[in-house]
């Protein structure tokens, strides 16, 4: 990917939406960059950008999304606005001047910023020099009690999957289902899943049995391609639920699993299993029902 | 009836205190940046604090349903610190601006020094530069003359009256704060400030313009319901409700409202964008998730009236 490019395509979208003055208002912003007093500079215009640029969904077109992710593949624009695209684009011009420590700065910017500021912080991971400290500090987003702030890293956004360990990655989807936020949003879910993790909802599933607490079909999602033994008596308690989401979801999980008992438990819901070939039931369209029980 | 708390450390109290608030009426607070009851000693915990009244707190107070904004500044007694002090002022521009910051406070004075005097002056060039109203903590001691004095600075760099908030009033320095322009606060804190039987007698002589009761509620003993009693008290004792409307809602609003960063929208009709930070609404309007408030019984009730 060229981060260059990606700079100037987000430059390209403001300048399509925006009025002329608040675009050659962003640009004079910008070229403050190189000025003396550089640093409070950055601070007021990242302040300013809302009240200036207004707060509006980007709304990006179809043409707009394949390009975002031509650039950074898996690069979503749903849920940016516009000054979420002025903050990023802002950072992602600061990130390739030379003479700054990006990640210094990133890191200080986060741990000053508001909530508005924190999102558009993260929602640019993926378009930034990589590197050690930013890495750091986007673990510590992770840690935050606020969902949004934890949603901005983990939704929609391609950096998890090509950057996080496998531990951080297995926390990552946990995490999720504790702050009661959905799965089909992280990207490179299925490509990330791994034995561990098969393990580790399994063992949260029971936690959640034990508590007469509802399961989210998602979770089977992340278990069908490693469920052997007692995951596969999971996913067959899960497969009896009364509730139909549930069914769906354990019905995807054993679709895909390669244990030959899934195969055989398959075999009693031959009219859902034929939904299933024939892509009627998928794991959007259990994440579309998901969407709107929320 | 709806109430706007503009004065209340909400990062000193607990959830029951939101919970009561969200139920008795009130529909956002201000929290002013403050003393924490001890000083702090270093840069690194000033920035810690403000980060959580423009981060933390502001989503603690959605979760019941109360929108929350603040007010950023370095208060008097700290200004006293100079170290402390010159770092302070150095990182007030990167908070000021955040969303939710209505006003550079409180700022003023505490024992008059110079010190205190040196970085007032500073904060109002600051509120000047980035266009945000003033709240003015006007001192517990010597107050007739730290409250004029404090009016006087304001005047003298230029202010303009009408986006200035002088808070913790009394008796005694009302008349002058209405008379020059200036917005008349009044903490019914418990015991030190003001009651709020003597709130409502202010009232009855003085009307509604310019005039707004606060909470100034702390980790001090103190009443977050101060602004629903008063209200209450104020009807019971025969003032006119759009004169109570103002005094508890609509003038802390139109005071605040000028740093562009407060609307009545944000209560009463959230906007769709909202989604993006996830505020739990109390919205009248579009029927939000009502706060959850399990206890009826819970001691904070509006049946306990007088605040002494």
């Amino acid at each position: 990917m060229n981060k260059t490019t990606a700079t100037g395509f987000l430059d390209t979208i403001l300048k399509e939406r925006l009025p002329a003055d608040q675009y050659t208002w962003l640009l004079e912003r910008l070229a403050l960059l190189n000025n003396e007093d550089s640093l409070r500079n950055i601070h007021i215009t990242y302040g300013l950008i809302p009240r200036r640029l207004g707060r509006q969904d980007l709304a990006a077109t179809s043409e707009e999304s394949a390009t975002a992710d031509s650039l950074v593949k898996g690069w979503k624009l749903s849920d940016w606005s516009i000054d979420m695209t002025a903050r990023v684009m802002l950072l992602c011009t600061i990130a390739q001047q030379t003479n700054r420590d990006f990640a210094k700065l990133f890191k200080s910017m986060c741990q000053t910023a508001d909530l508005g500021e924190t999102i558009s912080l993260y929602r640019g991971i993926a378009l930034y020099p990589q590197s050690e400290e930013l890495d750091k500090q986007i673990g510590e987003g992770l840690r935050t009690n606020m969902r949004a702030v934890f949603e901005a890293i983990a939704h929609n956004n391609p950096y998890p999957a090509t950057h996080f360990s496998e531990l951080r990655w297995n926390h990552m989807v946990l995490k999720a289902l504790f702050v009661d936020s959905t799965l089909y949003p992280i990207q490179g879910l299925e490509e990330r899943c791994n034995p561990e993790l098969a393990r580790i909802l399994c063992d949260y599933a029971h936690e959640r049995w034990s508590a007469n607490r509802a399961v989210t079909p998602e979770l089977w999602r992340c278990v069908g391609p490693f469920a052997s033994d007692n995951m596969i008596d999971d996913l067959q308690r899960a497969l009896e639920s009364d509730v139909s989401v549930e069914q769906q979801g354990a019905l995807l999980a054993l679709s895909g699993c390669p244990d030959p008992r899934a195969e055989k438990l398959l075999e009693n819901y031959p009219e859902q299993t034929r939904k299933v070939a024939n892509g009627e039931l998928s794991w959007d369209s259990v994440a579309r029902q998901i969407n709107q029980l929320a | 009836m709806m109430f706007i708390d503009p004065h209340a450390h909400m990062i000193s109290r607990v959830t029951d205190d939101y919970e009561a608030m969200a139920k008795a009426g009130v529909v956002a607070v201000i929290e002013p940046a403050f003393w924490l009851g001890q000083p702090r000693t270093h840069v690194a915990t000033y920035i810690d604090y403000l980060s959580s009244i423009i981060g933390f707190e502001r989503f603690r107070a959605g979760q019941f349903g109360i929108r929350h904004y603040c007010t950023i500044g370095l208060n008097s007694k700290e200004a006293n610190n100079e170290e402390l002090a010159e770092a302070v002022m150095e990182i007030l521009p990167q908070f000021a601006l955040k969303e939710g910051v209505v006003a550079i406070g409180e700022i003023g004075y505490d024992e008059q020094t110079e010190l205190e005097d040196k970085y007032f002056r500073a904060q109002l060039e600051l509120a000047k530069e980035l266009d945000l109203p003033v709240m003015i903590h006007t001192p517990h001691r010597d107050k007739k003359r730290g409250t004029s004095r404090s009016m006087d600075v304001c005047i003298e760099h230029g202010m303009d009256p009408s986006k200035i908030i002088v808070d913790h009033n009394n008796e005694e320095t009302v008349r002058e704060v209405l008379d020059r322009g200036f917005w008349a606060a009044f903490s019914i804190y418990p015991s030190t400030k003001m009651g709020n039987s003597r709130m409502v007698d202010i009232l009855a002589e003085y009307g509604a313009e310019r005039i707004m009761v606060d909470s100034a509620c702390d980790w001090g003993i103190s009443e977050p319901l101060g602004v629903a009693k008063t209200a209450a008290l104020a009807l019971e004792r025969g003032i006119p409700e759009e004169n109570v409307r103002l005094v508890c809602y609509q003038n802390a609003l139109d005071a605040y409202g000028q740093s562009g960063q407060m609307k009545e929208e944000d209560w009463l009709n959230p906007p769709p964008v909202d989604q993006r930070g996830l505020y739990e609404g109390n919205s009248v309007l579009r029927g939000g998730r009502e706060p959850l408030i399990e206890d009826d019984t819970d001691k904070r009730t509006l049946n306990n009236l007088i605040i002494e």
